[in-house]
């Protein structure tokens, strides 16, 4: 139906501009993690694998990569834990409310990733509202300094954040199942209890796989939080691409991690995507 | 013990046989959602073994019996009784009664197999008991050969027969169908009727099937329960229904009929020319003619027969038949069936007799 | 479709559980806002419970601070020219994913959807490799790019799913009756995304004003306002910034509401469309 010109006009640009400033980008990442770098901070294009090399012999890069990975499945953890019986209140019981409380969900989510992570440094600092609180209720005589900058702060916050991202596709999940499905269940004597686990439950699954992977693949390779609430315990793997390419001046080192976290990423949603296709039926 | 089976209120009594027992009782039963009122005060009986066909236009209020009975929605007035305890307060899954859906509602995570065995499984049944009832009544659906498979992978038709199997592997003492032949095309469904039909017989399980289709219902029937805009019209067998129309609606939505609005006075009533002995009181009365009622005359009339000459407007060839529009000599138009002609004159001499001419109610809306 | 059924206790039960479960939950999710609004107030400054000496100064001390309205100023012409660009390809990238099979349909279709689902700092380095080898100067431009390129999968899902929705037939009814295919495209097929083109305008705006991961490796000498918030919070913790996010929070309120009442209209679920970026990464169909 549509005419060889009308075609091109309108997959070359798009096309074009990904190949150049996506696809380009992402290669040249991955030639600068072959490089090095000398002393006197100049970029060497001899192409190696002393990078990749460097990363799995040295201890401060894959401990900081584990601790990374061990941050980002609490944080799915806990977030699916809110998310999931949020999803099927919202879902099944709110009835007029709905609409409502799907909108008191998707706030958070436009409202400024600094901003909520900055109030979270408010609230859990020596000074912060919680310390001082705690304070004025007698429930503590001094503050807790572990709230702040230490792996839990960075946990918290990122619950916080990832929490409406996982939310999402399950709510999309259970909305999808057929509440004739619920009612054919009663009718062959299953209570709702029973229905439940025999027929809701399995037919959330891809959403649940898919709130999972969002969380976990977006906190492994947060930031922000970490420089904000984390601390020097608190330090995530990106901050130090962060500081490859800057203080620490060695951006192909930087490169070959963020090589590999991309490696990890599309491997993690290739297998999840197969998961979420062998659990869909709806 | 046994009872007479006493049909709808506003309705025409029937007696059905004698050695019947009531299975279920709707007495009174009444429904709105928000101002709408869907079921105004329905009493209906549906006796055990029995096809009861909930027959209506979309908006009648028949899915929303159906859902009434099944357990979905609970009864603004009135009480739904079965086997001698109340119904309507129990929940859906206390019911002995299962239902067929319109859209079949299968479990798409499961296989068939698991699909017609879930009643059972939630019981908490021996597993060789499952086993041995859902493989027989799968081979009562003719879908044995489907046990494993997918309902995603199987065509309408054959999920349809699984739903069927689902529902009545439970052995319900009713079996509810909401409309379930209204998805497939015109050859399965007739197909599909006959099936349900015998199926019905073999197991002798109530059936209360609900449809707008009016020749489904006839074709499938013991009895049919029309329904018109939350009331009931009239409750009879088939027969009954379309020979003795108790409403001129009934008289329309079920076959095609003429409906003649005639003066009655002193035993005779009289329309566009056309005069015939009625029993009616005097005053304005309907009456309903079936187009197959008005033959070509032949011979001499006969003392209860109305003849006229009539003019044909149009023709319809419907196969074994043909429609013709006529037209009177007073310019009144009317609907004759007759047997496939190939040629009809323009103008006929036509009788029906007078006892074709049924009295028939005007109820509102 | 809610279940008209308020039968036994054990639903009305779980019902309960999950009620108070679902308030938890919200209380977790709004209490820090909260607390970031009132604390803008307060006197004694950003932390200390409870809060006193409700004051406006902050607000007062906002209103003066020119950097920071220099830098909002900033963020608004990046915003609105990512939004130029990433609509200005996702429309056609839509169109293209909808209609046109070409080689390496695939390999686009993942390839525009990484910069979503791959840290943000990632896409920042590799533009940041490529503004070097170019030779180009780090400034606002720099960072434009970066916007565009990270959002355009963004307008590309939004304008999809509307592509979608919409009756195919009504563009072959135009052609039909004498259209060009450009006239159709400006008469029939662009009325009938103007909902998804406004719906990804305001998602792309709002994400454009936040974003810090690319834009940090791609900044020059001008702030966007989250970068200049951000090197204020190195300097540390004033109640000012309580009063710029208060703003800020105010403002996204705003857009959710106009974007929700635009889907509404749209007769969309809301769920599925941002629900469907990961949907969108799984697609095999072309």
């Amino acid at each position: 139906m549509f005419s060889r010109a009308y075609k091109l006009a309108v997959s070359l640009p798009p096309l074009a501009w990904v190949v150049l400033f996506l696809l380009t980008p992402y290669l040249l990442l991955l030639v600068y993690s072959f490089w090095s770098v000398t002393p006197s901070q100049q970029i060497v294009h001899t192409w190696g694998l002393q990078n990749y090399l460097e990363l799995l012999h040295v201890r401060v890069y894959v401990g900081v990569l584990v601790r990374s990975m061990r941050i980002a499945a609490s944080v799915t953890m806990l977030s699916l834990l809110l998310a999931l019986p949020l999803a099927y209140y919202v879902s099944f019981h709110a009835g007029k409310k709905k609409d409502l409380l799907y909108q008191l969900v998707i706030i958070p989510l436009w409202v400024s990733y600094l901003v909520r992570a900055y109030a979270w440094k408010t609230i859990l600092g020596s000074d912060g509202v919680l310390n001082t609180l705690l304070q004025y209720l007698h429930v503590t005589s001094h503050p807790q300094g572990y709230l702040l900058y230490s792996p839990l702060a960075v946990v918290l916050t990122l619950t916080h954040i990832y929490t409406p991202f996982a939310f999402l596709p399950i709510y999309a999940a259970l909305e999808h199942i057929p509440r004739k499905l619920v009612e054919a269940s009663y009718d062959l004597g299953a209570t709702p209890s029973q229905t439940f686990w025999r027929v809701i439950v399995p037919l959330s699954i891809p959403g649940v796989v898919a709130g999972a992977t969002f969380s976990f693949v977006l906190s492994l390779g947060d930031f922000l939080a970490p420089l904000l609430v984390g601390g020097p315990s608190g330090v995530m793997i990106s901050n130090i691409v962060v500081s490859l390419f800057g203080a620490a001046y060695n951006w192909p080192l930087g490169a070959a991690i963020s090589a590999c976290m991309m490696v990890l990423v599309v491997a993690l949603l290739f297998a999840t995507e197969r998961l979420e296709k062998k659990w869909s039926f709806t | 013990m046994n009872e007479k089976t006493v049909a709808g209120a506003s309705a025409t009594s029937v007696a059905a046989e004698a050695s019947t027992r009531v299975l279920l009782s709707v007495r009174s039963v009444a429904k709105r959602f928000g101002n709408n009122i869907v079921l105004r005060d329905i009493s209906l009986d549906v006796a055990e073994g029995e096809f009861l066909s909930i027959l209506g236009e979309s908006g009648s209020g028949k899915t929303t019996l159906l859902r009434l009975i099944a357990g979905f929605e609970r009864c603004d007035g009135g009480e739904i009784w079965m086997a001698g305890e109340r119904l309507d307060p129990q929940p859906p899954y206390q019911r002995q009664v299962n239902t067929v859906f319109q859209n079949y509602a299968l479990f798409p995570h499961l296989s068939v197999f698991d699909n017609v065995a879930y009643g059972l499984r939630v019981k908490k049944a021996p597993a060789n008991e499952i086993k041995e009832r859902v493989e027989q009544v799968l081979v009562m659906v003719k879908m044995s050969s489907f046990a494993n498979a997918s309902p995603a992978k199987i065509s309408g038709g054959q999920q349809q027969r699984v739903a069927l199997a689902r529902a009545l592997v439970n052995r319900p003492k009713l079996l509810l169908l909401d409309e379930p032949l209204s998805a497939l095309d015109a050859n399965l469904r007739r197909q599909m009727q006959v099936e349900l039909k015998v199926l019905q017989r073999e197991i002798g399980i109530a059936f209360v099937f609900v449809t707008h289709d009016q020749e489904e219902a006839m074709t499938m029937s013991d009895r049919i329960a029309l329904l018109r805009a939350g009331e009931l019209e009239q409750v009879a067998t088939p027969r009954e229904i379309y020979a003795q129309p108790a409403t001129a609606y009934t008289a329309q939505f079920i076959g095609q009929t003429n409906l003649l609005h005639a003066q009655v006075t002193a035993g005779i009533a009289e329309c566009a020319g056309l005069r015939w002995p009625t029993s009616e009181p005097d005053g304005p009365g309907t009456f309903s003619v079936r187009p197959e009622s008005i033959v070509v005359a032949v011979g001499a009339s006969s003392n209860g027969s109305v003849r006229f000459h009539a003019k044909v407007i149009s023709r319809i060839f419907q196969g074994a038949a043909e429609l013709l529009q006529v037209e009177t000599a007073t310019g009144y138009r009317l609907n004759v069936r007759v047997p496939g002609a190939k040629t009809v004159a323009s103008g006929l001499e036509l009788e029906f007799a007078a006892s074709d001419a049924v009295p028939v109610r005007e109820t509102q809306a | 479709m809610e279940l008209h059924m308020s039968f036994n206790s054990s639903r009305q039960e779980r019902a309960g559980l999950s009620a108070v479960h679902t308030t938890l939950v919200f209380a977790f999710l709004y209490l820090p806002i909260v607390v970031l609004i009132v604390y803008s107030f307060n006197g004694g400054g950003v932390g200390g419970f409870p809060p006193r000496n409700l004051t406006l100064d902050w607000y007062r001390q906002l209103a003066q601070d020119t950097p920071l309205w220099d830098s909002v100023l900033n963020s608004l012409m990046v915003a609105l020219a990512a939004i130029a660009i990433s609509i200005g390809l996702g429309l056609p990238a839509a169109l293209a994913l909808d209609r046109v099979s070409f080689p390496g349909k695939a390999l686009f279709r993942r390839l525009v959807l990484l910069p979503l689902i791959l840290p943000g700092i990632m896409t920042g380095l590799s533009l940041l490799m490529l503004v070097v080898l170019i030779g180009l100067k780090l400034s606002l431009i720099t960072i434009i790019l970066g916007h565009g390129t990270a959002l355009i999968s963004v307008a590309t899902t939004e304008i999809f799913a509307g592509l979608q929705k919409a009756d195919r037939a009504q563009e072959e009814a135009s052609l039909d009756l004498g259209a060009n295919y450009w006239q159709t495209f400006w008469r029939v097929t662009l009325p009938n995304l103007k909902l998804s083109i406004i719906g990804a305008g305001l998602l792309i705006f709002t994400l454009s004003m936040d974003e810090i991961a690319v834009s940090f490796f791609l900044i020059g000498r001008d702030n966007t306002l989250p970068l200049e918030i951000w090197s204020r919070l190195r300097r540390g913790m004033t109640p000012e910034i309580n009063a710029i996010s208060t703003v800020i929070f105010l403002f996204s309120l705003i857009m959710i509401v106009l974007w929700y009442r635009l889907r509404v209209r749209g007769g969309e679920e809301v769920a599925d469309i941002v629900a469907a970026v990961p949907r969108r990464l799984h697609e095999h169909q072309s």
